[in-house]
């Protein structure tokens, strides 16, 4: 083991991992952190918690974290490279193991143009692959990036995101490929419901033996209704809704439409669980945290191990 | 180049209001190419000016002229003679020659015409596109002469995101993805291995991180 943290034990062990996703509110406000958190207690292995997610100003990915944890719950503490430079992400990085978190998800961001701060200076000192380094070198070597040695090194278990369906699709295997040799023990992978596009990626995935150096949780979302699926497909880039799921959340009446979401949710994560490589599941339910469990439940994945 | 676009009227006459006699500068070099600051825009500048405030109950003198290089303090010279009685400058250069102007002619307020925008190229008529941030470290040998520094919208340096869309970036359509475009090159010189190999962090010392930068030529400096 690497690290102390809980996902990694779930994964260790060969189970299939649960995380899920809580956002943090956009204000000084504890209580809804911890009131998601509750949605989500005992559920899943660990949370998400984004870092200023679609480029909006929310409360710190770090505090929320901390509040999480005071709850009971294992914090997946997101970081992006737009919003702040290497100094003050290792920063960041040595408080929050300091404040008992040990797993974290390293991304490069939205770009500020789709936030409430179009007008903000895009960091970007590093991208995703070299924070995955620099957190790595950090943990294994306890080296900060400009070199010095650090005392008391964070022992983070370290996440990356992959999107099988982006462009150019050919490039998504080995981007992954980077992300794996830069450091990554653990993938979370864009929301998926071309099913079909993901088993093509994950052929590729493991034909490179990758699924063997890093586990891959697949990511699903339970769709709310028909407007959400269509706003998915047409306006979110790098996302990938088949017009057949559209449609099937189109042909139910609108009160009966967010159980038909989860329904495809759990149906997709019963094919899902059948794809080789696939070591669990990310569920982005997007400020719907109170239907987690019921997805989770369906899926057959609870009771959570204990590990 | 160095492109730039001419600032709105509106500001630039809010600039030469106060004054009676100004001298409008342009530069005969990266401003004339991208049709911002040559002769041409000068005189159209200039007319620009004396209709708008002639309309408003004002009158101004302009005198005009296109130095060969406005960011070179041998052409500058050339102001010398015709800066007696000028109570301002105006220059329609870019920010390297409005500070050029600033330096050489202490007691002479200067405004800007145009406002400088990057280092680029000109993709057909009329358009021009960034290409180069002045990283200096120039990677463009790793990544088959695409700039991912001044192309891609997140500067990644191992990648295309995951917003990249049919060859574009997910901040418009109307960008290309630099890693769809590198991407390509690769292939058609089949340098595909060369995407396998992680780029490290950048030292951005070359670029700026350490401060304005300079260049001093032992051989050439007097």
């Amino acid at each position: 083991m690497k690290t102390e943290s809980r996902l990694e034990k779930v994964l260790a062990a060969g189970h299939l991992a649960v995380t899920s996703e809580c956002g943090p509110p956009r204000g000084a406000m504890p209580d809804k952190v911890r009131e998601k958190g509750r949605h989500l207690l005992g559920i899943v292995d660990a949370v998400n918690v984004t870092d200023n997610q679609t480029a909006m100003v929310r409360m710190s990915s770090l505090a929320a974290s901390v509040i999480l944890k005071q709850e009971g719950l294992n914090p997946l503490f997101q970081m992006v490279t737009r919003d702040r430079n290497r100094l003050a992400m290792q920063a960041d990085i040595l408080g929050a193991y300091s404040l008992g978190i040990d797993t974290m998800l390293c991304l490069s961001g939205d770009h500020t143009k789709f936030g409430d701060h179009p007008m903000a200076m895009n960091v970007h000192d590093i991208d995703s692959i070299q924070l995955i380094q620099m957190v790595k070198a950090m943990r294994d070597e306890s080296k900060f990036q400009g070199g010095a040695e650090i005392k008391g090194a964070p022992k983070m278990f370290i996440g990356a995101a992959a999107n099988p369906f982006a462009d150019p699709f050919e490039l998504r295997v080995l981007r992954l490929a980077k992300k794996i040799a830069a450091g990554a023990d653990f993938i979370q992978t864009q929301c998926i419901f071309n099913v079909d596009k993901f088993e093509k990626w994950m052929e590729g995935v493991c034909a490179r033996g990758l699924h063997k150096k890093c586990y891959i949780l697949a990511g699903v979302t339970p769709i709310k209704s028909v407007g959400a699926a269509r706003y998915m497909k047409t306006k979110v880039p790098g996302m990938d809704v088949p017009q057949e799921i559209v449609d099937r959340m189109a042909s139910v009446p609108k009160e009966k439409q967010p159980e038909e979401g989860v329904a495809i949710c759990v149906e997709t994560m019963e094919r899902l669980k059948k794809v080789e490589g696939v070591a669990g599941f990310h569920i982005m339910a997007i400020d719907w945290e109170e239907k987690v469990k019921e997805i989770v439940e369906r899926a057959g994945l609870l009771p959570r191990p204990q590990v | 180049m160095i492109t730039a676009e001419r600032k709105p009227l509106e500001e630039l006459i809010e600039y030469v209001r106060p004054y009676k006699r100004i001298l409008l500068v342009g530069c005969n070099e990266c401003v004339t190419v991208c049709a911002a600051g040559g002769r041409k825009e000068v005189g159209l500048l200039a007319s620009g000016l004396h209709m708008a405030l002639l309309k408003s109950g004002s009158a101004i003198e302009i005198r005009e002229h296109t130095l060969e290089r406005q960011c070179d303090p041998e052409y500058v010279d050339e102001l010398v003679s015709m800066i007696d009685g000028v109570d301002a400058i105006m220059s329609m250069a870019c920010g390297c020659g409005v500070q050029e102007l600033a330096r050489r002619f202490k007691g002479k307020p200067v405004f800007p015409a145009v406002n400088t925008k990057f280092m680029g190229a000109s993709e057909r008529q009329g358009v021009w596109a960034e290409r180069c941030q002045g990283c200096g470290d120039c990677l463009l040998g790793k990544t088959g002469g695409v700039c991912p520094i001044a192309r891609c919208a997140k500067q990644l340096m191992n990648g295309p995101c995951g917003g990249s869309t049919g060859g574009h970036c997910e901040i418009g359509e109307d960008v290309d993805c630099a890693w769809a475009l590198i991407w390509e090159r690769l292939k058609e010189l089949g340098q595909e291995e060369r995407f396998v190999e992680i780029m490290p962090a950048k030292d951005w010392r070359p670029g700026g991180g350490s401060g304005p930068r300079k260049i001093i030529r032992e051989d050439l400096a007097e």
